[in-house]
């Protein structure tokens, strides 16, 4: 990446630049404001439930029921949890076969025509894969595990709508190995598939871990396409074929009628949301800090 | 005997490792056929369910019985003036952004790293995040109530990570000769830009544009609470205006008998993405025609 060199920032800058670097400096220095503004705000909201009730309130309580003022989030915090992590569990080998599949095994025609699949469904709006989960996926599982609206089926939508972009993030961390790599690899006797599993995926694995931390953060912030599919009754998920609510999804239904400490509730739930994915993007920054450049 | 020993165990390794290759491939042809045929249900029962629905007086006529029958032209409307708006805001913000980040602030900058920072985190916000902060800034602090114009800048806010960090990177990947030469021959920085490397990262410009209308057509979360549910034209960007995705939500889960319509629109959508992005490509094909600028 090209950087100004900082001697040349001494060179005496015209007066129509300095001009111009001022309002453009500022007009950056609301976006950085940007950022403040969403986190004050969202404390600010919160601050009604985080400051009447401690915060603790929000993961002792034994579960969420705003009007009788209970307000455990700990339920829908685990059913986000737990939804996130299968959908990353099952979508993670599929995007890596097909990253796979693009780098060594399609010709390059197929490699192109797949590789626009992928790109087309990048696109599709979460309410279209909800509303798809909706009328397909879930008569088909309440057909074989009723009621059909369950972790199950939200574990599966999200893992199609993460899966587009994480093969795609995974084919290009491969793609961005020196060739020298997979041609010295098979100079030296390994097969095709040793060389791809034991030294292209270990030398690509920053971009992966990466990719894969991308889309679990994806996945927990998804608000829609859950919301259609995951049956939204409020309780522990333990199984797979029970109706669960997640954080997201418990926003978007209430917040229309909250108010009060209700409404202050949904902020905070919102502001633990924010911090989780956060915590996750921060760790995929991480690791983008390692990749080779 | 130890030879034939030998030259067994070789040729088990051999047939070993050749079952190894064919299973791997078979493997990994195996998940992405799965994955196509997967799609390609997915999109052939849009498709096969939206088409069935779709029609012009589909696309003209206002939404009867809570959308049942009738059409989707108002919630249509609502969705490209909310667009247009994110984009007025959001496209001279981030090219502003993205030209003090490459072009004027020095990189060792505190200031400048802490907005690459706080773009970074902007990113991995989730959208019903930005659709609370909309809602408690725009609509109750700025009282501009649910409104077009509210729905469209908290999708501006959405939008501005993305396209800041295309237009950047597109700035980024211009050759340093073009601004040494330009500040070699006198010119200000701002004309260089402007005449020189501007036109030249149009390219970038349009796919950050890109992106951006792809995130903002399909985001649903952010638009609840903040342009509104209101399926009637929208007479001012005052008005609360329903979005496609809001209106496809709506129909699905609270309107019984809606999933004809719902499909209807979800392909409208989908063909709404796919045009825009088509447009915004031949675009960039003309401006290039035009200009005769090099890559």
């Amino acid at each position: 990446m090209w950087r100004i060199d900082p001697l040349m920032l001494r060179i005496e800058m015209l007066r129509a630049d300095r001009f111009w670097q001022i309002v453009l400096g500022s007009l950056a220095g609301m976006v950085a404001i940007l950022l403040c503004l969403v986190l004050a705000f969202l404390v600010i909201n919160a601050w009604p439930a985080l400051a009447n009730q401690g915060w603790q309130r929000f993961f002792l309580d034994s579960s969420w029921y705003p009007l009788e003022n209970q307000f455990g989030l700990l339920p829908m915090l685990a059913a986000s949890l737990m939804a996130a992590l299968g959908a990353v569990m099952l979508a993670t080998p599929l995007a890596l076969a097909s990253a796979i599949f693009i780098n060594f095994y399609a010709s390059t025609k197929v490699a192109k025509r797949y590789r626009q699949l992928l790109g087309l469904l990048a696109g599709i709006p979460s309410v279209v894969f909800g509303l798809w989960g909706l009328t397909e996926l879930v008569p088909l599982i309440a057909h074989w595990q009723p009621p059909g609206a369950s972790l199950c089926a939200a574990i599966i939508i999200l893992a199609l709508m993460i899966l587009p972009t994480c093969a795609l993030l995974s084919t290009a961390a491969i793609a961005s190995l020196p060739a020298h790599l997979y041609s010295s690899a098979l100079a030296l006797g390994l097969s095709k598939n040793t060389s791809i599993v034991c030294i292209l995926l270990p030398a690509a694995r920053a971009g992966i871990y990466r990719s894969i931390l991308l889309s679990m953060a994806r996945a927990l912030g998804e608000t829609m396409a859950v919301l259609m599919v995951a049956g939204n009754v409020v309780q522990w998920p333990t199984h797979v074929f029970n109706s669960v609510r997640v954080l997201p999804a418990n926003i978007a239904l209430e917040m229309a009628y909250a108010g009060g400490v209700h409404r202050a509730g949904l902020f905070a739930s919102g502001l633990l949301l924010m911090l989780l994915v956060l915590l996750l993007s921060s760790w995929a920054a991480y690791h983008d800090a390692k990749l080779p450049t | 005997m130890t030879m034939m020993m030998c030259q067994l165990l070789t040729g088990l390794r051999v047939y070993f490792q050749a079952c190894m290759a064919r299973s791997f491939a078979a493997l990994i042809w195996l998940a992405v056929i799965s994955i196509t045929l997967i799609f390609v249900w997915m999109l052939a029962d849009i498709i096969w369910q939206g088409v069935r629905g779709l029609s012009w007086q589909f696309l003209i006529n206002a939404p009867q019985h809570a959308g049942r029958s009738g059409g989707i032209g108002p919630i249509v409307v609502a969705t490209l003036l909310i667009l247009m708006v994110a984009l007025l805001v959001s496209l001279p913000l981030s090219i502003a952004c993205a030209v003090w980040l490459t072009d004027f602030a020095p990189s060792y900058n505190v200031f400048a790293r802490s907005v690459r920072l706080s773009l970074d985190v902007l990113a991995g916000v989730p959208s019903i995040v930005f659709g609370l902060f909309g809602f408690a800034f725009f609509c109750v602090l700025l009282k501009l109530k649910f409104s077009i114009i509210s729905g469209g800048l908290t999708l501006a806010c959405m939008m501005l990570p993305i396209m800041i960090r295309i237009i950047e990177s597109g700035l980024n990947a211009l050759p340093c000769d073009w601004r040494q030469a330009g500040a070699a021959l006198g010119i200000s920085r701002i004309s260089v830009l402007r005449y020189v490397l501007l036109p030249a990262a149009a390219p970038a410009i349009v796919v950050g544009v890109i992106l951006g209308i792809g995130r903002a057509t399909a985001e649903t979360a952010a638009l609840i609470f903040t342009s509104g549910y209101v399926d009637r034209m929208p007479h001012s960007l005052m008005d609360s205006g329903r979005a496609l995705s809001v209106h496809i939500y709506d129909l699905s889960m609270n309107v019984s008998g809606g999933d004809q319509a719902a499909y209807a629109s979800a392909l409208v959508l989908i063909l709404l993405i796919v045009m825009l992005n088509g447009l915004a490509v031949s675009i960039a094909d003309q401006y290039f025609a035009k200009k005769g600028v090099l890559i």
